[in-house]
């Protein structure tokens, strides 16, 4: 009987060489403190200077949203006190944000619905913290490193569909190239606001927020909590208070943080240090022409143009390497279904085993082709094509060495089969009878014989097709 | 060349004449310099401190809130005790690139939050001409520096007259340029939107001189305008014959709008004289009006406070500067760090400017003020489609006493009257002396010309300068 | 009474500065007749202009991608009050 209202506020580190605000290298994983400078430790006098990738990137993100790009756009100050942020204040988007209103296109079990993005804009992030003993040690590597907030309207009405928002999004904004959305390294982070309503109500009730989930199964889990436990609150008659809560992995719980001393009042006014910008018409077409393909046309165009199926897309199009790996070997060796079974199956299971992804696999579309084409002339068997796959990767030689060094080539020489499926034809005479009368087991257990006597080289389909037409002459 | 005169009290251009004549080297020019600064220092105390350099050059006083690579650089602050950046400043750089050497850092209000030099966490500075008076601020060691020849030249701040005040009160030219003509990197800010570096110097030559080498676009600051920069040696060359000066009115009949004691009647009537003189060398005189001149006060304490509330917050006791070690954690820390390190004024702006911007007061402070500070820069932009340029009284009284305006920060905030306005709309303005009260105190001319257009400054003042022999008077001290 | 002593107070908080007695009476005072000055403004007829935040008229200052240096961290945390093993030191943070 309640209606749950969910907000999702995304922020996305955009993948630029360097900082928002400066020439440090924006690079995860360094020793601390060692990609800093003036501008991004704020030292006294340094100024900002605003990287134009950071703002192309934003501005495809914000395009490729179907949000509207503002023709003014300008950052402002966002000031509170906290060791991780140099200059005691973020520089920010406040109230001309790069752009606005958009929507992200999802589906939920089999229908579309579009989550109404509110706002793009970008900012800086901030450093690191980390708690040792009686103090904090702080870190400024991440200081100024560009970041790209989302936010959604509250109009995300279950857990599964954040979680479809937040996939899609992902996807997207992998496409686009600008975010490698790295939840673990922290290159995407997700906030989300949750409130219950009476079913029917207009008005919206008092919401939580929910911070510190680490994965999108986080983010789904947390959300299904909080319903709960707001459900809980409200039927026992009790008021939810409006607060910010933490997820807790390990006790899948959410819990209160502190109590602020007092409300935020983070005073924003314009950065007078950065002009504004203009973005014309003209521009912004620009960037909109010269936008790639995104997941869902991309999803499009492959079961229009191969044929392939609503699953099969799903899975090839998760990963635009994946999908674009796909294009190169259909080009070599156009058999779509084929292809898409070896990236779905085989393919991802060695980069899942090898924790790889497809380009640092180092397996060329041709010789994937190659294989697969091995096996679709019935020249060896699935399996050993399997193997074949595990060899190649474990191993400089080529495919073709390893089919001929294992021995893997099935026979289907029709005159060397026909020599062994006669020999096992007058060999088995009881079988060949039962098969004649009727016994189709029969007929199964003489392609076995003839796998054993070609000491399992005989292509078991062909031998198949051959066993039954000499039978039936017989 | 006055070659009776020792060095020190020669201009920046004579010396450099001199070298150029193999009449004299640099190590004469550091040699007489320090005798005189030995000799006044202790009276004047410009200076916040010497630096020993390993170089040779001619030498510069540079105030102490612009960031030299490895010198401590303060502000004058406690806060700031002890911090050595990392890097120089833009303008550093280009003085060092044209032969300078930095000879000492010049004391001033800390932070540049003040018009007298009292508001210093050192001690305060005194003028030249009358050492129970204040030099005016905040870049009141610089001006005094130049005033009592411990200096050749140097570079103040000027946020809303620090600048243009003190080489008033010390008598000396002192520039505020164009909003974007001079980079900022490096210079600790104060207010963002209205600071600007510039020259004070013992002449126009001088100071067009030294803008020509500190201009220039700089790709670090993204409020620097990449435009190329005038030939302002060559501007003093031309007469200012039918060129059109405006004089606002408002300027002249402010006390009883402002609330404050008023024009002074010698400053007044120096000013007037000023006038007719520009009069006689042929300038175009009548009157304008900047009609929203007696908001600029107001807006000027919101817009700069608000500036700096946020421009201070940074020092914290984290990276850098002052902490106060008896807090056992991270928020009592900030708030005792900042107790101990900030001087009243400071504190008091600070404590203003988080009020105008906090929540509730925003439109009715903050953003009324960007509004009305729009209404002030159009009267300039109006003025300046029929006229050249703009004079008036630097400020409305000469050198005050030492304490006097100290207990009423706002008495001493109504002293920047007249120079705030070229601040809030953005434009180039000059301070060049232009007599002496009876009690013999320094005035000052300040002529105000549209953005970007530092020729027509220097190039009025230098033909009022020659006419005159103010410049020439030296201090006894 | 246009700030009162609790509204200083409050301001100093969120300025993370602390003022003893002798502070908040003389700054409560002294930001009363400034604020009354100001108050003023109130009369400007602003209805023909736009809040005016940056006075040049200049647009789209962007830099190219293109690293610079940093600095190393010994002269990063040369002026830290504190640092523990390249990071800088704060005392315990309490929400």
């Amino acid at each position: 009987m309640y209606e749950t209202v969910i907000g999702l506020e995304v922020h996305a580190q955009l993948k630029t060489r360097t900082k928002a605000f400066c020439g440090c290298l924006n690079e995860f994983g360094a020793p601390a403190n060692t990609r800093t400078c003036p501008v991004c430790l704020g030292f006294p006098g340094s100024l900002p200077v605003l990287n134009e990738m950071a703002f192309e990137h934003g501005m495809k993100a914000a395009l490729a949203l179907n949000c509207q790009i503002q023709n003014f756009t300008k950052f402002d100050r966002k000031h509170y006190f906290y060791p991780d942020l140099p200059k005691n204040y973020q520089i920010s988007q406040y109230d001309l944000p790069l752009a606005l209103d958009g929507g992200l296109k999802i589906k939920i079990k089999d229908r579309e619905k579009t989550i109404p993005v509110k706002r793009v804009h970008l900012e800086e992030d901030a450093g690191k913290l980390i708690h040792e003993g009686e103090g904090s040690l702080v870190d400024y590597n991440r200081a100024g490193v560009p970041l790209l907030e989302i936010v959604t309207e509250p109009e995300i009405h279950s857990p599964d569909e954040a979680y479809e928002y937040l996939s899609e999004l992902k996807a997207i904004l992998k496409y686009l190239e600008v975010s490698d959305c790295d939840m673990e390294k922290g290159s995407l982070r997700c906030d989300a606001n949750i409130s219950l309503r009476l079913i029917g109500a207009e008005k919206l009730g008092t919401k939580t927020e929910l911070k510190n989930m680490n994965s999108f199964k986080a983010v789904r889990e947390a959300l299904n909590y909080e319903i709960k436990r707001q459900t809980g609150i409200l039927e026992s008659g009790q008021r939810i208070i409006q607060e910010t809560l933490l997820w807790d992995e390990v006790s899948a719980k959410t819990v209160a943080m502190r109590s602020k001393e007092e409300a935020m009042d983070y005073r924003y006014f314009t950065e007078p240090d950065l002009p504004g910008f203009v973005l014309t018409e003209e521009k912004i077409k620009a960037v909109k022409d010269n936008l790639p393909e995104l997941p869902q046309a991309l999803k499009q165009r492959f079961i229009r143009d191969y044929g392939l199926s609503d699953y099969d897309v799903e899975i090839l199009a998760q990963e635009k390497r994946v999908a674009d790996y796909f294009e190169a070997c259909f080009k070599i060796y156009p058999q779509a279904k084929s292809i898409s079974n070896w990236l779905i199956g085989p393919l991802s299971y060695e980069l899942n085993s090898r924790n790889l992804d497809i380009q640092s696999l180092g397996l060329k579309p041709p010789e994937l082709t190659t294989l697969i084409s091995f096996v679709d002339q019935d020249k060896i068997s699935n399996l050993s094509a399997k193997e074949v796959l595990t060899a190649r990767l474990n191993s400089k030689k080529t495919v073709e060495e390893i089919i001929q060094e294992k021995d893997l080539l099935q026979i289907c020489d029709s005159g060397e089969l026909s020599a062994i499926i006669d020999a096992v034809i007058s060999a088995n005479q009881k079988s060949v009878q039962d098969y004649s009368s009727g016994k189709a087991n029969a007929l199964m257990f003489l392609v076995g014989q003839v796998m054993r006597q070609s000491k399992g080289k005989a292509n078991p389909k062909v031998a198949q097709e051959m066993l039954k037409e000499k039978l039936t002459n017989v | 060349m006055p070659a009776e005169k020792p060095l020190y009290a020669l201009t920046g251009l004579e010396l450099l004449d001199l070298i150029k004549q193999k009449k004299i080297g640099i190590a004469d020019i550091l040699e007489s310099q320090s005798l005189r600064t030995k000799a006044v220092e202790g009276k004047v105390k410009a200076f916040a401190r010497f630096t020993d350099n390993t170089t040779s050059g001619i030498p510069i006083a540079v105030k102490d809130n612009i960031c030299i690579q490895g010198q401590p650089t303060t502000c004058a602050s406690k806060i700031l005790e002890n911090f050595i950046p990392p890097y120089d400043a833009t303008v550093i750089q280009r003085l060092k690139n044209a032969g300078f050497i930095i000879q000492g850092q010049t004391n001033m209000d800390e932070f540049a939050f003040g018009s007298s030099c009292e508001n210093s966490a050192f001690f305060p500075t005194r003028n030249p001409w009358n050492l129970d008076c204040v030099p005016g601020g905040s870049s009141g060691g610089s001006a005094a520096a130049v005033a009592g020849d411990e200096a050749v030249w140097a570079l103040g701040s000027d946020t809303g007259g620090s600048i243009r005040q003190p080489a008033s009160f010390c008598g000396v030219v002192g520039l505020k340029p164009t909003y974007g003509r001079v980079s900022r990197y490096g210079l600790i800010a104060f207010a963002s939107s209205l600071d600007q570096i510039g020259p004070l110097t013992k002449d126009v030559r001088d100071n067009a001189y030294l803008t020509s080498i500190i201009s220039g676009h700089d790709p670090r600051d993204s409020t620097s305008l990449n435009l190329p920069v005038g030939d302002y040696l060559k501007s003093l060359e031309k007469d200012i014959k039918g060129i059109k000066i405006g004089v606002p009115k408002e300027y002249f009949s402010l006390s009883a709008n402002a609330g404050l004691e008023g024009l002074d009647g010698e400053v007044k009537e120096a000013v007037e004289e000023a006038i007719a003189q520009l009069r006689k060398l042929g300038a175009v005189v009548s009157e304008v009006s900047l009609p929203h001149t007696e908001y600029a006060v107001g807006v000027y304490y919101i817009v700069a406070t608000a500036e700096a509330s946020s421009n201070l917050a940074r020092f914290d006791g984290v990276q850098y500067g002052l902490r106060v070690r008896s807090a056992d954690n991270l928020i009592a820390m900030y708030k005792k760090t900042r107790q101990a390190g900030f001087g009243p004024e400071a504190k008091r702006r600070i404590i203003l400017g988080t009020y105008v911007l906090s929540h509730g007061y925003y439109e009715a402070y903050y953003v009324r003020a960007l509004k009305v500070r729009a209404l002030i820069a159009r009267d300039f932009t109006e003025a300046f489609k029929e006229y050249d340029c703009i004079v008036t009284p630097t400020s409305p009284t000469t050198a005050f006493g030492l304490g006097e305006k100290l207990e009423n920060p706002l008495a001493m905030y109504l002293s920047d009257v007249y120079t705030i306005s070229a601040n809030l709309a953005g434009v180039p303005a000059i301070s060049v002396p232009c007599g002496f009260s009876k009690k013999g105190l320094p005035i000052g001319l300040q002529i105000t010309a549209k953005a970007f257009d530092e020729e027509m400054l220097f190039r009025t003042a230098y033909n009022y300068e020659q006419a005159t022999p103010w410049h020439k008077l030296k201090p006894k001290i | 009474m246009i700030i009162s002593k609790d509204d200083v107070l409050k301001v100093a908080n969120l300025a993370r500065i602390e003022l003893n007695q002798e502070e908040l009476n003389l700054f409560s005072g002294q930001l009363e007749s400034v604020l009354e000055f100001i108050a003023k403004l109130k009369k400007a007829d602003v209805s023909s202009v736009k809040p005016m935040s940056h006075i040049l008229d200049i647009q789209n200052v962007l830099r190219a991608d293109i690293p610079g240096e940093s600095l190393p961290n010994a002269l990063v945390l040369k002026n830290a009050p504190e640092s523990l093993k390249g990071h800088f030191r704060v005392p315990k943070v309490i929400e």
